[in-house]
């Protein structure tokens, strides 16, 4: 290996939480002019293993070499002063300053002890001109897409002299189009001489973009590996710790097409059902036991069709029949009312309440629909609550514990046992197993076969495909907040999801 | 900085206009509003509240609040007078004292916000009742303030012309103001607060000295308090415990009405003036009116007040329905 | 759950701190306040240091009482004590009408129950106000309640044109200055608003909905639980504990003083609020409230039997908030502590 190439030398670091080692002796190694991937599964320890080298945590053991020297940060100030940038997928930025202020803020050239605006303006459109922007530096940063912040916050970086950049999940909120412009300023980049590390889950971007990978499961270091070298199966296996040769989709608790029941009656019909800023018009179908995939990428849309259909946002045109009665779903009350569930992606946001007991958060939507008059007693609030933690298989020592002392995936599950509590005959999921276990996913994959027997409708929203793919009756492929097409019986594959999404729009 | 007609300027631009309009109807319907006297009044009868909205402005632009400036005020007076008139220290050196411990006094809360992650109102809400306690500490009763020095200050000014004159208590004002502006625009000081206040996330994240920066806004809000207290002293001449009692209350007024947001991120000094100066207007609409009793006064800025928050939620509301 | 399992519940571990803080103040007066607990019997009433303390605290037990609901929901009531003279101001026009016209003589003499209603049904009135700008403006609590705070106290001056309203009125002084088992009124008014309001809490599903929707008001809204509505309320019971502590100040001094009724008390009301335990945005806990305000009282009493004047007790009301808020913060503690965050269960 020449010496000189290599910008940062991780070697062996390890670093543990109580009850939890989050890397376990990780080798990583960026060189310059590179662009290397930095993938796993979630909980694989990638954004520690980032926090570890920028400074938010400090490492337990190992060492950490940044161009040949010792490093090590206390800060991510201090990152920045080193050369050392992270992009994170919310954009960092003040978006009611100027383009150009946010470039430079912390750091404004002075003059006579005051502000040098026509000095800031003025470099920050060479700046800006570096990635090919020609944007107005004067605007406020709001006024601009997502695609072209995220350029601005590139550009910040580079102006602090970045010789690393790290880009932690940059393409999440990116049209195809968009993205093709970020991997040309990425290429540019690479020319001269900086290191990248680019953390993504979409593996067609990583192969596109990346010289190397590291992958990482559990906290271990599985191996760095040449792109051009690496077959996509031979990633995917080791991401998810199978073996090469015999790893097959079956694992999981999928079935295969032949098996799947006949559908019942449909429960909901939505025609051309439409939100302005958010979906455009679509027709979906919901029976009763079946469960409807939505597929695409992050930002096609899939959480916000969930949101339509429990009421959370509220529709400017377009029916929805219930039973086959209009309904309108005014708000989520109206939806419980009806019967729905909604497991929501941001479970520490939406869904957890932190500072309240598992047996509470898990009677609180039933008790909610039962209103303030007919109280649950505390017999059988705890009867109902022990009935799905050993249902799901919620790890807590009991009832009482504080909702915020368990796990992520735990605490998924608590969310899952709330709605389950409601008997609801519709229920969404929005990635119910993001942040899960692979044996906890899998439990939770037969809990939602074993529900739609039982004659539940099941909405299921997964950025995994094979999660999707696994566990779905029928799939409606999402792009840019419009569904494409449905897929069912044999067509549902892999191949032909991601052709869809990335087939050209012929109507618009 | 071009002007831009956006969402960002609209409250500035009512400010204005509520500004314009009341000065009109005070002009077409009562002779001798509309004169240099009566402008000038505005800055005289208000100084001590547009010296505390001027700090103030930097505080709400952060993202926090300081509800303790009227009891500040009250103490800084009492403790001044008292220093002045039972010990017989001199002005300058009393005054110079209060100003320090309220850049010291602001500096505590400021601390106990960042570095306990207290809650701003919480803080200062205590603030306002321990320098209330304080005041009352000093003095239960007022303190008259009579000093040959100080009388040479009340009695300085700059002849204007038209039978008006500009006390020095009004120069503060406009000093400060000026002084405001240049902090908010041509320093990192200033430009920080603005990025702090619109998502101080993503300002730890860019590296920002976050914690130095809060602190300091509280520290200079605590200092102009303690500067507003030694305004209010010399245009009362005395220095009274119970004095300022819901001050805050205007100078939040003051600021909102003109255009800073609630929530943080956004607004300017010049704005705060015009909004002091409308408090002020209101003040004089009513007094030329006559027969009306002067806690009206309060009721029209509460109104106000209560109509320009509107505005400002319906403008977010419409701005993120994008 | 067995007895044991109740003194480790997170209810009581709550509960401990304030108890504990109120019994060293006990006992401290114990060892250093001569007949500090002596009760006696006169007439059928009980008298003594321990009965002052819980009466004169009663209004501030009244108003914590419903500032503990809005606190939880994540909210602040500053507007309390002016809704309190507010409240005094109205009942005593009630009674003398033509007073501060200068008419002294009695009209004809009104009925308790307008005396009591009239004021309770305009308290309504202004919690309602601040529940609408709150829950349905969505104005921040703190703003919202400061303009009241500032303009209710106006309108209060407004009613008595500023002078202080005297009047007699028997069956309504009984409220102030009665006795009933036994006790003063004012106490026995806080036992059944205190039951009442536990037994509307925590017999039903509201108080779990109140402590949901201050924890995370978005997942609340996702279970269905009717936000706008709880938080409407509690802002309107609030300002119902501050017209009924209102009532009982102005019976008491057999005067409505709007320019001093209520003064600065919503910084005792908050004070206890905090030192009971109650969560800003969270759990509740009524009994800690009432704790808490007995806390305060005894040991505004402790200071003032030690010759300081009234007025500067709040800078000790102000100490005691910082301080407890302070334990109440994770860094605070992160200081003193090298215990390290809890473990997770289960795999991650």
């Amino acid at each position: 290996m020449d010496q000189n190439n290599i910008l940062i030398d991780i070697k062996r670091v390890s670093k543990s939480f109580p009850g939890v080692l989050a890397l376990d002796q990780v080798n990583f190694c960026l060189r310059r002019g590179e662009v290397h991937g930095l993938m796993g599964e979630n909980g694989a320890g990638k954004s520690t293993l980032i926090k570890v080298l920028t400074g938010l945590y400090q490492r337990d053991d190992g060492e950490i070499l940044f161009e040949g020297e010792p490093f090590s940060l206390s800060s991510p100030q201090e990152a920045a002063v080193h050369g050392l940038s992270t992009l994170y997928q919310e954009i960092n930025l003040i978006p009611a300053l100027s383009v150009a202020e946010n470039i430079y803020i912390g750091r404004e050239p002075m003059r006579f002890g005051r502000i040098d605006w026509k000095k800031i303006n003025g470099d920050a459109r060479q700046a800006i001109r570096k990635l090919d922007l020609d944007i107005d530096v004067t605007q406020p940063v709001s006024s601009y897409s997502v695609a072209i912040q995220q350029l601005i916050a590139i550009t910040r970086s580079l102006e602090i002299s970045a010789k690393v950049l790290i880009l932690d999940e940059p393409t999440s909120s990116l049209d195809l189009a968009e993205v093709a412009q970020l991997f040309e300023v990425i290429k540019k980049l690479k020319e001269d001489g900086i290191g990248i590390l680019f953390v993504s889950h979409f593996i067609d971007q990583v192969y596109e973009i990346t010289d190397r990978i590291t992958v990482l499961r559990n906290g271990a270091f599985i191996g760095e590996y040449e792109t051009n070298k690496l077959p996509r199966i031979e990633l995917i296996a080791h991401m998810l710790g199978k073996d090469p040769e015999t790893f097959s989709l079956e694992e999981t608790a999928g079935r295969t097409q032949q098996e799947k029941t006949t559908t019942g009656q449909t429960l909901l019909e939505v025609k051309q059902l439409e939100r302005k800023g958010s979906m455009m018009p679509f027709d979906l179908t919901i029976n009763k036991g079946e469960v409807l995939g939505l597929a695409g990428l992050l930002g096609s849309g899939r959480t916000e069709t969930a949101r339509l259909l429990f009421g959370i946002d509220k529709s400017s045109a377009g029916s929805i029949m219930l039973d086959g009665e209009e309904t309108v779903l005014s708000s989520p009350r109206k939806a419980i009312s009806h019967l729905f569930a909604f497991c929501p992606e941001n479970r520490k946001e939406e869904g957890i309440i932190e500072d309240l007991t598992v047996r509470e958060n898990i009677i609180l939507a039933l008790q909610a629909r039962q209103g303030i008059f007919r109280p649950l007693s505390g017999r059988r609030q705890s009867e109902i609550a022990n009935k799905y933690i050993e249902l799901l298989d919620i790890k807590t020592p009991s009832d009482s514990q504080a909702v915020k002392n368990l796990s992520g995936g735990n605490q998924q599950k608590v969310i899952i046992a709330r709605w389950l509590a409601t008997e609801p005959q519709f229920l969404i999921l929005d990635e119910p197993t993001r942040g899960i276990d692979v044996g906890a996913k899998a439990e939770i994959q037969r809990l939602i076969l074993g529900l739609s027997e039982e004659g539940l409708a099941i909405l299921f929203i997964s950025s995994e495909l094979e999660e999707v793919i696994a566990c779905c009756d029928r799939i409606a492929v999402l792009r840019d907040r419009k569904i494409l097409s449905e897929l069912s019986g044999e067509a549902i594959e892999e191949a032909n999801i991601m052709q869809v999404i990335a087939s050209k729009d012929v109507n618009q | 900085m071009k002007l831009r007609l956006n969402q960002k300027n609209i409250p500035l631009l009512a400010t204005i206009a509520v500004f314009l309009l009341i000065y009109l109807a005070g002009s077409l319907l009562y002779s001798n509003f509309f004169s240099l006297r009566v402008f000038v009044n505005l800055f005289i009868d208000n100084a001590f509240v547009g010296v505390i909205a001027i700090g103030m402005t930097f505080v709400i632009i952060s993202g926090g609040i300081d509800l303790s400036v009227g009891s500040v005020v009250a103490f800084i007076g009492v403790l001044a007078a008292k220093m002045m008139h039972d010990y017989g220290v001199h002005p300058i050196l009393a005054f110079s004292i209060c100003l320090g411990l309220g850049a010291i006094f602001g500096m505590i809360m400021g601390s106990l916000i960042h570095f306990f992650e207290l809650p701003p109102f919480l803080v200062t809400l205590v603030g306002m009742f321990l320098a209330r306690g304080l005041a009352f500490l000093v003095s239960l009763n007022a303190i008259p303030i009579k000093h040959p020095s100080v009388d040479a200050i009340i009695d300085f000014g700059i002849p204007l012309g038209f039978r008006a004159w500009l006390p020095a208590t009004a120069m503060i004002f406009i000093a400060v103001t000026l002084v405001g502006i240049y902090l908010q625009h041509y320093t990192r000081f200033g430009r920080n607060t603005y990025a702090i206040g619109s998502n101080e996330q993503s300002a730890i994240l860019m590296g920002l000295p976050v914690g130095r920066t809060k602190i300091l806004v509280y520290t200079f809000n605590g200092l102009l308090s303690a500067l507003a207290g030694v305004v209010y002293s010399l245009y009362t001449s005395s220095g009274y415990p119970l004095a300022c009692v819901g001050l805050e209350l205007d100078v939040i007024a003051a600021v909102v009405i003109g255009g800073t947001l609630l929530s943080g991120g956004s607004g300017y000094v010049a704005g705060t003036l015009i909004g002091v100066l409308i408090l002020g207007l209101i003040q004089t609409f009513i007094t030329f009116q006559g027969t009306l009793s002067s806690w009206w006064t309060k009721i029209v800025i509460g109104v106000l007040l209560f109509v320009f928050i509107l505005l400002q939620r319906y403008l977010s509301k419409a701005g993120a329905g994008k | 759950m067995s007895q044991v399992q109740w003194f480790r519940s997170e209810n009581f571990q709550r509960m401990l701190w304030p108890l504990t803080a109120l019994f060293c103040i006990l006992l401290f007066n114990f060892f250093f306040t001569p007949g500090f607990f002596h009760i006696e019997i006169k007439d059928g009433r009980f008298f003594g240091s321990l009965v002052d303390i819980a009466n004169r605290a009663a209004p501030v037990m009244l108003l914590a009482i419903g500032m503990t609901l809005v606190f939880a929901t994540g909210g602040v009531d500053l507007s309390v004590g002016a809704v309190m003279a507010i409240s005094g101001a109205i009942a005593a026009t009630v009674i003398r009408p033509d007073y501060v016209k200068g008419v002294l003589e009695y009209g004809e003499v009104q009925s308790l129950f307008l005396v009591l209603a009239i004021p309770l049904f305009f308290s309504l009135l202004a919690g309602l106000w601040n529940g609408l700008l709150v829950a349905i403006i969505g104005i921040q609590p703190i703003i919202a309640t400061l303009i009241l705070m500032v303009a209710g106290r106006g309108i209060a001056q407004l009613i008595t044109q500023g002078q202080i309203v005297v009047f007699i009125h028997e069956p309504f002084q009984y409220i102030g200055s009665g006795f009933l088992f036994g006790l003063p009124f004012p106490i026995i008014l806080v036992l059944l608003t205190f039951t009442a309001t536990y037994l509307l809490t925590r017999r039903t599903g509201l108080g779990l909905f109140i402590e949901a929707i201050g924890a995370n008001s978005i997942a609340s809204r996702f279970m269905g639980i009717r936000e706008r509505m709880i938080t409407l309320s509690v802002y309107i019971f609030s300002g119902f504990c501050a017209g009924l502590a209102g009532l009982i100040v102005c019976a008491d001094i057999k005067a409505a003083d709007a320019n001093n009724a209520g003064l600065f008390l919503e910084l005792d009301a908050i004070a206890a609020v905090i030192i009971g335990g109650t969560m800003w945005g969270g759990r509740f806990t009524i009994f800690g409230s009432v704790v808490g305000t007995l806390i305060i009282q005894s040991l505004t009493t402790t200071i003032l039997t030690r010759g300081v004047a009234p007025e500067v007790t709040l800078v000790f009301k102000a100490f005691v908030i910082i301080l407890v808020a302070l334990i109440q913060s994770e860094k605070f503690r992160r200081l003193f502590s090298s215990r390290m965050p809890g473990k997770k269960l289960g795999a991650s």
